[in-house]
């Protein structure tokens, strides 16, 4: 009997926070116990160092610009106050990239799961002739690729400049959730499909009523892999996009820092001197949906890479 | 990256396609092109979309390579007009300044393989001596959080701490010494670079020698320690050997990306007063190219870059085959 459970990638993975079991047959040494201090202080300082950017910009994000400028300002505001926030907040510009990110990263991300899913299935067929040639065509774009001005112009011939397309469509494919996605259905229970395939069911029938159904926590995992990735992407809309208008909002937020550190490439002539806090208030904002989302999908992420590592 | 990382793949065995290398196919005389289209169709079919996907998105990008041989018109095919023979080849070789980011690029990244490539094996190892499940978690769950942030939010917060008035400034000045302005000088850029890169990337990194360490069989420390073994020598005699796969194959993946220094991080953080350490290969590309039109010239150099990258995972690869056992394919 087949369960969801057993097909659920996030279920099987190994518990990494698992610890050893202590020493029983060997004691302890002083050195060994001094080790353990030096080792959970050095963890600790490791946690803090990581977490401070996070702090100090939540709290320049609070504070008032005096207190930035006179460099006061560490882990907790100081002269606290929200009119930065809401001189944000009020900018329709900063909403409209927002919601543009928000658009690329649904599309680019429906776009790039359905080429992904179904190439992996056909590549997950062992017996599948031509198979070979075709893993090695993904494989191949792993270690060489065209380069910076050969997509450019690529992009630009198609037309793609100042579209959507730009962004949405070149990125479809990334060989790593491939082979993630690969590995998945290589390890599917083969005799459920050829159930199906007996009932009658055609080979379309068999990948859309029973294989999708039942990889549904995969197909999770990898919509979150390229959700993120999309989401974070900035330089293609950098690159292809020349109205203001229909950048995402990670272009928004290097325009403001490029800005106000005067030394934007080919934005000079907005390069106007933004206050701190508004810098601190607008990563804030860019960076507070990740970080809300993030305890609900580590453990899908971490799901992910282990799966594409231990099978291959 | 996909690969044999864990012991649980037999040796021998092409760990990206998990098919045997080099294995003669069975021969099935009867199973021509006609058969199988005819058994199979439905299954090419849906492998059309991203099989066109590849070739236009990827392989005429590369074979749009070759206007580094032919002069390039704008508006023209993107394939270029005539051919220009090693012209630009040439031209990039006398060019003092290709030299310069050149050098620049090398330095960068083996920066990077020398400090952030060893340090997730580190902290793994590390997390590996904790004993407190609570600790473990909470130090695993704060240390992934960087690898999901954009590049351009870890650059604001490379802008935010070390700005004048940032947190790094405000401890200089308590041990009395003089603000600095890091992002405006070329001697602190690559200090600024690593140590972001190790911020954004050490935690992330130790997920797969996490995951190869729990394969390693307890058994092994037990006997070790009948042996006598102290901890040191578990982990050097156990522990190390155990994640040893793991730290091949990164390690040759890494060669691979050491050409490629992370282009979008450097070029949010440079600035013609950094140029002289910060300006690498891929933004060098960028500005003669896009931003001074010699798409030809840029893609000469482009396509060196790249052909140095293939050329370093081969032969990473085949040193690791021979050495170790441990390869991509």
């Amino acid at each position: 009997m087949v369960t969801t459970t057993e097909l659920d990638p996030v279920q099987q993975t190994p518990d990494l926070a698992k610890v050893r079991s202590t020493t029983t047959t060997v004691k302890a040494t002083a050195g060994y116990r001094v080790f353990t201090w030096f080792n959970i202080v050095a963890l600790t300082v490791v946690g803090a160092l990581t977490l401070y950017p996070f702090l100090n910009l939540a709290a320049r994000a609070f504070s008032s610009e005096a207190a930035i400028r006179g460099g006061e300002v560490f882990a907790w505001p100081v002269g606290f106050n929200t009119t930065t926030l809401q001189s944000v907040v009020s900018q329709e510009m900063f909403w409209i990239n927002y919601r543009n990110t928000v658009v690329y990263t649904v599309l680019a991300t429906a776009i790039a799961m359905v080429l992904t899913t179904t190439f992996a299935y056909v590549l997950s067929k062992k017996h599948l002739k031509g198979r070979t040639f075709l893993v090695g065509l993904a494989l191949f774009t792993m270690f060489f690729t065209g380069g910076l001005i050969p997509n450019y112009v690529l992009i630009s011939a198609l037309g793609f400049k100042n579209t959507i397309w730009a962004i949405v469509l070149p990125q479809a494919i990334s060989v790593f959730n491939l082979l993630v996605m690969k590995s998945f259905f290589e390890n599917f229970p083969t005799e459920l499909e050829e159930a199906a395939a007996i009932d009658g069911l055609s080979t379309y029938g068999i990948f859309l009523r029973i294989v999708l159904p039942l990889s549904k926590a995969v197909i999770a995992t990898m919509i979150l892999f390229y959700a993120v990735a999309f989401w974070n992407s900035w330089f293609q809309a950098f690159l292809y996009m020349d109205n203001p208008s229909m950048y995402p909002v990670t272009v928004f937020l290097r325009n403001i820092i490029a800005g106000a550190t005067g030394t934007g490439e080919g934005l000079s002539d907005i390069a106007v001197q933004v206050g701190a806090n508004v810098k601190a208030v607008t990563t804030l904002l860019t960076v507070l949906p990740i970080v809300c989302l993030y305890p609900f999908i580590q453990k899908y992420f971490v799901s992910g890479v282990m799966l594409g590592s231990v099978k291959g | 990256m996909s690969s044999s990382l864990s012991t649980a793949v037999p040796p021998n065995r092409d760990v990206l396609t998990g098919d045997a290398p080099l294995a003669p196919a069975p021969v099935r005389n009867r199973d021509t092109w006609r058969r199988a289209l005819r058994r199979d169709w439905q299954l090419y079919t849906l492998a059309i979309l991203p099989v066109v996907f590849l070739l236009l998105f990827r392989y005429v990008p590369m074979l749009g390579n070759v206007i580094a041989f032919r002069r390039f018109r704008p508006g023209g095919s993107i394939f270029g007009e005539e051919w220009a023979g090693f012209y630009y080849v040439q031209r990039f070789i006398q060019d003092a300044k290709f030299w310069e980011v050149f050098q620049n690029t090398v330095i960068i990244g083996g920066l990077s393989l020398l400090i952030v490539f060893p340090l997730p094996i580190i902290l793994a190892l590390m997390l590996n001596e904790v004993r407190v499940r609570w600790f473990k978690k909470a130090i695993q769950t704060v240390s992934y959080l960087p690898h999901f942030m954009s590049v351009v939010i870890v650059a604001s917060f490379v802008y935010e701490l070390t700005s004048l008035d940032g947190t790094i400034n405000a401890i200089i000045r308590a041990v009395g010494g003089d603000p600095i302005s890091f992002m405006q000088r070329a001697d602190w850029f690559r200090t600024i670079y690593i140590s972001s890169e190790v911020w954004q990337t050490v935690g992330w990194g130790t997920i797969l020698y996490l995951a190869a360490l729990t394969t390693i069989d307890e058994q092994l420390y037990e006997a070790a320690r009948i042996d006598g073994a102290n901890r040191w020598k578990q982990t050097w005699h156990v522990t190390l050997p155990g994640i040893r796969p793991t730290m091949m194959v990164l390690l040759i993946l890494n060669i691979g990306q050491f050409m490629a220094v992370g282009f979008e991080k450097i070029f949010l953080l440079y600035n013609p007063l950094t140029y002289q350490t910060a300006d690498v290969i891929s933004t060098y590309i960028y500005r003669v190219g896009l931003q001074s039109g010699q798409l030809s010239y840029a893609t000469a150099i482009g396509l060196f870059e790249a052909l140095i990258g293939l050329a370093l995972v081969l032969s990473a690869n085949t040193i690791s085959r021979r050495l170790t056992g441990s390869s991509l394919w």
